[in-house]
């Protein structure tokens, strides 16, 4: 810092600055670049560190006192604290409520293991610190720094272990032992890697294109619409105005792998007015205003849940993309970029609902190589 | 015929005609009282009583015969169940318009008997879905199942706790929590507002009394793990431990890099 800092020259700026409301020519002046006074040092002095403040325990041995006193009474109630968590442990009985402020009514099992354990790992820490401070020795200390380069003596040394090593390692004589050490060493990479990228699992292959809609069942009759989790069927009647169904194929839980089935088969079946529906297709693809659409977001894959009976959206509870179900569920807000995909339904002979064919794209979320 | 018509002025006819009129209405009350849930057995006075009590109250939106307005849904058809939900909750009468009718935290404004003459006229109106048995309303059902239902069926709006969630446009699904069974399993018949309808063809009278039952215990539970911040998942979590939790942190660093002197 070359400021100028001597004091009688600061204190004329002040007095002109406070009296400089009186005149803009006057308070301009202040702005103007001022010499310093010649009066600096030449150098400034290294102000040092300041000066250290002793303790109350570093002279008065009955103060140092008080403060073991302090430190081996945090210790002590952590022991205590320890064995109050063991004595609750076995004291405390596992179905016990008790009802706190703030928390309300929880597990006091929980509350007693939890509040012993915090005190006494808590008083170990309040302790030591305390310890640390009051006690132990808070002088300051200097380290010097040294120089990290090594002299070049030593450095000359290494050098020179090395080349003899190489040297009477006789590669450069003997090149097939060469060649064969980099062959083993770089084909050592390929176990360590083969395990990783072998292990990622049997290849998607269609997997992310097809849902368990795309197949019949095996008596060749097309899936039925089933409640989800009962696993009954839905008649074309059941499905009142503003109803909503949360759907999965006939005969999912027939397959290897249910939960992967659902992941990809949920289906929300709803019931609008059908003059409301603009799309032709889906007014189609729908029976009397009951369609089907994919429950899997196009975002990334989370369950489209939310129906609101009276707008007739259809909303994503992760990221709250929007889908108007009276247009194609188009997405009308939030990150999905592409509508819900409907499943096409119809009646069967019986009255149930069952779906004519798959899914006519992919669902849920974009991932690599998606048509 | 013509026997009874020469008697009918014998002095004990008065006696006889008056004990048979009352046999028949004890035994009609007997019949018909104990059963006072679906049947709601809506005497024509009540229902003389509540078309009086819609005129001044419901029918400036509602119109006069009910059929519904510019902004007011028609009510032909909606049933004993919707009017019992909405006008005993408090969301109706409308206290002012807004982007949903909300429970009033001051309790209905109609007494018990006020709104069940108000439901018997809606429900002479047009046939639509009584108010529940209280067998059905009051828990004692399969809480596994009901956890289950409510998780397929209910947990995307109203949360995994019941503890309610923002729909779009600053509508949002209320807390279950304090919500009685009987106007849960009528909002669940009639679907009011944003909801969705699960009436019985959708979801079995069990179902409902499953996922009440469920709801119930939930609210009963104690909390496993110490506050639980209204159940309302990461974010008042995450704000919990931003300010909170970093804040002691930042408290306790400070405190460790003082000087004790």
């Amino acid at each position: 810092m070359t400021t100028p800092s001597n004091p009688s020259d600061k204190e004329s700026s002040v007095t002109h600055d406070s009296t400089s409301e009186a005149g803009d020519d006057r308070a301009l002046v202040s702005l103007e670049h001022r010499e310093g006074s010649d009066n600096l040092p030449e150098r400034f002095q290294d102000p040092g560190l300041p000066a250290h403040i002793h303790r109350a325990g570093d002279s008065d041995e009955a103060a140092a006192r008080r403060y073991e006193r302090q430190v081996a009474a945090l210790f002590a109630i952590s022991m205590f604290a320890t064995v109050l968590f063991v004595v609750s442990y076995f004291a405390v009985g596992n179905d016990t409520v008790v009802s706190l402020p703030i928390i309300g009514r929880t597990m006091a099992l929980h509350v007693s293991l939890g509040v012993t354990l915090g005190m006494s790992l808590l008083c170990i820490g309040l302790g030591a610190i305390h310890w640390a401070k009051t006690l132990m020795p808070d002088t300051e200390v200097v380290e010097e720094r040294h120089e990290l380069r090594s002299p070049d003596e030593a450095r000359e040394g290494a050098v020179k272990i090395l080349a003899d090593g190489l040297e009477g390692s006789q590669l450069k004589r003997r090149p097939l032992i060469k060649y064969t050490l980099g062959g083993a060493l770089g084909l050592f990479a390929i176990p360590l890697g083969l395990q990783l990228v072998g292990s990622l699992g049997p290849l998607p292959h269609t997997d992310l294109e097809t849902t368990l809609w795309d197949s019949k069942l095996p008596g060749g009759k097309p899936r039925r619409l089933m409640r989800d989790p009962d696993g009954t069927a839905i008649r074309l009647s059941d499905v009142t105005l503003g109803s909503v169904f949360h759907v999965l194929p006939e005969g999912i839980d027939a397959t290897p792998d249910p939960n992967n089935e659902k992941l990809k088969a949920a289906v929300i079946l709803i019931s609008l007015q059908e003059n409301l529906i603009k799309s032709a297709r889906e007014r189609k693809w729908g029976v009397d205003g009951v369609v089907a659409y994919s429950k899997i977001c196009t975002h990334v894959g989370c369950p489209v849940g939310l129906y609101e009976q009276t707008t007739h959206h259809l909303l994503c509870p992760c990221h709250q993309s929007t889908f108007d179900l009276t247009e194609d569920c188009k997405v009308i807000f939030g990150p999905a970029k592409r509508a819900l995909p409907q499943l096409k339904i119809s009646v069967d002979d019986e009255g149930y609902l069952v779906a004519d064919h798959g899914f006519d794209q992919p669902v849920g979320p974009s991932f690599w190589e998606r048509a | 015929m013509s026997s009874l018509a020469a008697r009918r002025r014998h002095p004990a006819a008065l006696v006889i005609v008056l004990l048979f009129g009352l046999i028949v209405t004890g035994g009609l009350y007997a019949a018909l009282a104990p059963k006072n849930a679906d049947a709601a057995t809506s005497s024509s006075s009540d229902i003389a009583a509540g078309k009086q009590l819609f005129l001044s109250n419901c029918a400036t939106c509602h119109g006069v015969n009910a059929t519904g307005g510019n902004e007011a849904p028609d009510l032909v058809g909606v049933g004993a169940a919707a009017v019992d939900f909405q006008v005993g909750t408090g969301r109706m009468p409308l206290a002012a318009p807004g982007i949903q009718a909300e429970a009033d935290t001051n309790g209905p404004q109609f007494d018990n008997k006020q709104i069940s003459q108000l439901a018997a006229y809606v429900a002479s109106l047009g046939p639509g879905p009584g108010i529940p048995a209280s067998d059905l309303t009051s828990g004692g059902g399969d809480i596994a199942k009901g956890g289950e239902l409510f998780r397929v069926n209910c947990a995307m709006c109203h949360n995994f706790a019941g503890s309610g969630g923002a729909l779009t446009r600053g509508k949002f699904a209320p807390s279950l929590m304090d919500v009685s069974g009987k106007h849960m399993y009528e909002a669940m018949e009639t679907g009011p507002q944003s909801m969705p309808v699960f009436n019985n063809t959708n979801m079995s009278p069990t179902d409902k009394k499953d996922i009440i039952s469920f709801l119930q215990n939930t609210k009963d539970e104690p909390n496993q793990g110490g506050a639980n911040l209204g159940n309302l998942g990461p974010v008042p979590e995450g704000l919990f431990v931003w300010t909170i939790g970093i804040g002691l942190l930042i408290g306790a660093a400070v405190w460790l890099g003082r000087k004790a002197a």
